[in-house]
């Protein structure tokens, strides 16, 4: 019981903060939606692009690009939950959480678990403009992705909590866009397929098929057409407990980064 | 990286599969690989690749339905194959390189457009005779005949015309001029018009037959597609006047024309250079071959959405649905 209501109480936060920032809200829709309407539109691909599964005829590059944008849209999500951690432990709110009795990784997992409820809400948002935009995409797929969506936000969450148990101040969350968004996002199959980048170079292809965020999005992209990559499912699940087991580790007073730069911060 | 399917993804199957079953076969001919590609209606799965003569482009289905025809322009006859057993069962001498065959509703003939010839030839099937050899203009290509057998329309590539034959006399009565290098005709289910195809014009002429005049020309402006990459081929009309389809090559896209209207109310993109269509019997399924990509798309009618897109034999050219 007292479980729940901690975790309410985190997630409801989570929610006020999102919906109160509605700079954020717009911001995190614009952003896919600008890739969607200006890049795709002045890609030249207009001839559609080859049959890959789990496609079973041609399509459109602005069908493609859909679940690499929704991936593109939960990662900046993600990311910007490990960056009201590092905020709120700057402004001193995070002391309020501190003060549970309940065990740290609980906590840890309630915030991971309501940035992502925020991360789907965002997705749905930016489903819809792009389906009143004219791309067609399955019906049952809206309903199809969700579990998806799930593993994708709790995987890209437990990276930025991971990152933010490193980041100090508020200022070094430009390196994490430097060094960790842009990298994830362009060097995966978000924008072009990993045949298609195999032919420009092959050691590009190899990256990005390294790169766990290119399993979430097949994985979101097979789920839409009511298909389980389980492979792609699998690599998801797997980097989700190593970065989460990590980023518990991380918050650990006593053995973690936060004991090492508290101490040095005193 | 693919799996196998959910069990969410069943059930879909499932819906899907609550439609009635379909014992069409979808039949292809692949221009390059002088062979007939038979697909199972429900699988969509090719079942049967039929060995044919020479360069086989259009086909064309006796009255009774049992035999398909097979134009081999490189060996210059219509191969007949049975359509239960896929056998080629005889070949019947057409004259030189014929590309585009129609059977007459009433008579066992078939109208061939010789291409190298400047001529259409009519065969009957039945007597294995030629019935008659009528001079057309150059390069004839695209074949009609009216829902009624009275009239046959064929379109002359390099003249740009569409020539009216009058299937009593077997000689031209009128000719219409239309737009550069015109590839196929196809009557409306009342015969109150013909559709005529020009593919470097990249329109439709709509003609009506009591005036013998152009009564509507269609445009097409595919969105980020070059001008030059949108040829008008293929034309297929649905019987309840609803629907126009027109393959428009390069572009790799099909254009749905109202046939009320004449107005293009979407684009759907299949495989790369779809030249023909054929619907099924019931008109709820839409499949193009597409030649350059080397596959058959199928597309559902009343979604208008590309389903799936069926690799077939080396250059698809013609495709007949057989229920």
């Amino acid at each position: 019981m007292t479980y729940l209501r901690c975790f309410w109480g985190v997630v409801w936060r989570e929610l006020l903060r999102f919906v109160h920032q509605r700079g954020r809200f717009i911001a995190a829709l614009v952003r896919p939606l600008v890739w969607l309407i200006v890049f795709a539109a002045g890609f030249r691909m207009a001839l559609g692009v080859a049959i890959t599964p789990p496609y079973q005829t041609y399509i459109l590059y602005e069908v493609y690009i859909v679940p690499g944008l929704i991936g593109m849209v939960q990662l900046f999500n993600g990311m910007q939950s490990s960056l009201s951690m590092v905020y709120d432990r700057e402004m001193g709110s995070m002391r309020v959480l501190l003060v549970s009795p309940l065990p740290r990784g609980f906590l840890l997992v309630a915030k991971l678990v309501a940035g992502t409820l925020v991360s789907i809400v965002q997705v749905y948002a930016f489903l819809l403009i792009a389906s009143l935009y004219g791309i067609r995409l399955p019906t049952d797929g809206w309903l199809l992705i969700l579990p998806a969506l799930f593993l994708t936000g709790l995987m890209v969450g437990s990276l930025g909590l991971l990152l933010s148990s490193f980041i100090k101040q508020l200022e070094n969350f430009a390196g994490v866009m430097n060094f960790v968004i842009f990298p994830m996002f362009f060097l995966s199959s978000a924008l072009y397929p990993i045949w298609r980048l195999r032919e420009s170079s092959p050691l590009i292809a190899r990256i990005a098929e390294l790169n766990p965020f290119t399993h979430a999005v097949e994985m979101i992209r097979f789920a839409l057409y009511g298909q389980l990559n389980v492979e792609a499912t699998g690599i998801v699940l797997a980097t989700t407990a190593v970065l989460l087991g990590l980023a518990i580790l991380g918050y650990n007073p006593a053995r973690g980064m936060m004991a090492r730069k508290g101490a040095a911060a005193e | 990286m693919t799996g196998p399917k959910t069990l969410v993804a069943a059930v879909t199957a499932g819906l899907v599969a609550t439609t009635p079953a379909l014992a069409e076969k979808i039949f292809v001919s692949n221009e390059q690989d002088n062979t007939v590609s038979v697909i199972d209606g429900e699988s969509l799965e090719v079942i049967d690749t039929i060995e044919v003569s020479r360069r086989p482009r259009a086909m064309a289905l006796s009255s009774d339905g049992t035999m398909l025809f097979v134009a081999a322009g490189d060996d210059d006859v219509i191969d007949v194959i049975d359509v239960e057993s896929h056998d080629v069962t005889s070949s019947l001498s057409s004259g030189p390189d014929p590309e585009v065959i129609r059977v007459d509703p009433n008579r066992p003939y078939i109208y061939i457009s010789n291409e190298d010839d400047n001529i259409v030839t009519v065969l009957d099937y039945e007597a294995r005779t030629r019935v008659a050899e009528i001079p057309v203009g150059v390069e004839p290509e695209g074949i009609a005949v009216s829902p009624d057998g009275a009239w046959v329309v064929n379109t002359t590539e390099t003249t740009n015309m569409a020539h009216f034959i009058d299937t009593e006399a077997m000689q031209i009565e009128h000719n219409v001029l239309v737009d550069a290098r015109p590839r196929h005709a196809e009557f409306t289910h009342d015969g109150s018009q013909v559709w005529v195809s020009s593919e470097i014009g990249a329109t439709v002429s709509v003609i009506d037959m009591e005036s013998f005049e152009i009564v509507h020309t269609i445009t097409f402006d595919v969105p980020g597609v070059p001008r030059e990459a949108v040829q008008a081929v293929g034309v297929e009309l649905t019987s309840d006047g609803r629907y126009g389809f027109v393959a428009l090559g390069p572009s790799n896209r099909i254009a749905v024309v109202d046939q009320e209207s004449y107005e293009v109310l979407d684009y759907i993109l299949v495989g790369q250079r779809p030249w023909h269509m054929a619907l099924n019997g019931d008109e709820t399924r839409l499949f193009t071959t597409n030649g350059v990509s080397g596959d058959v798309t199928m597309i559902e009618v009343n979604s208008l959405e590309p389903v799936r897109s069926i690799p077939v034999g080396r250059f698809p050219w013609g495709v007949i649905v057989v229920d």
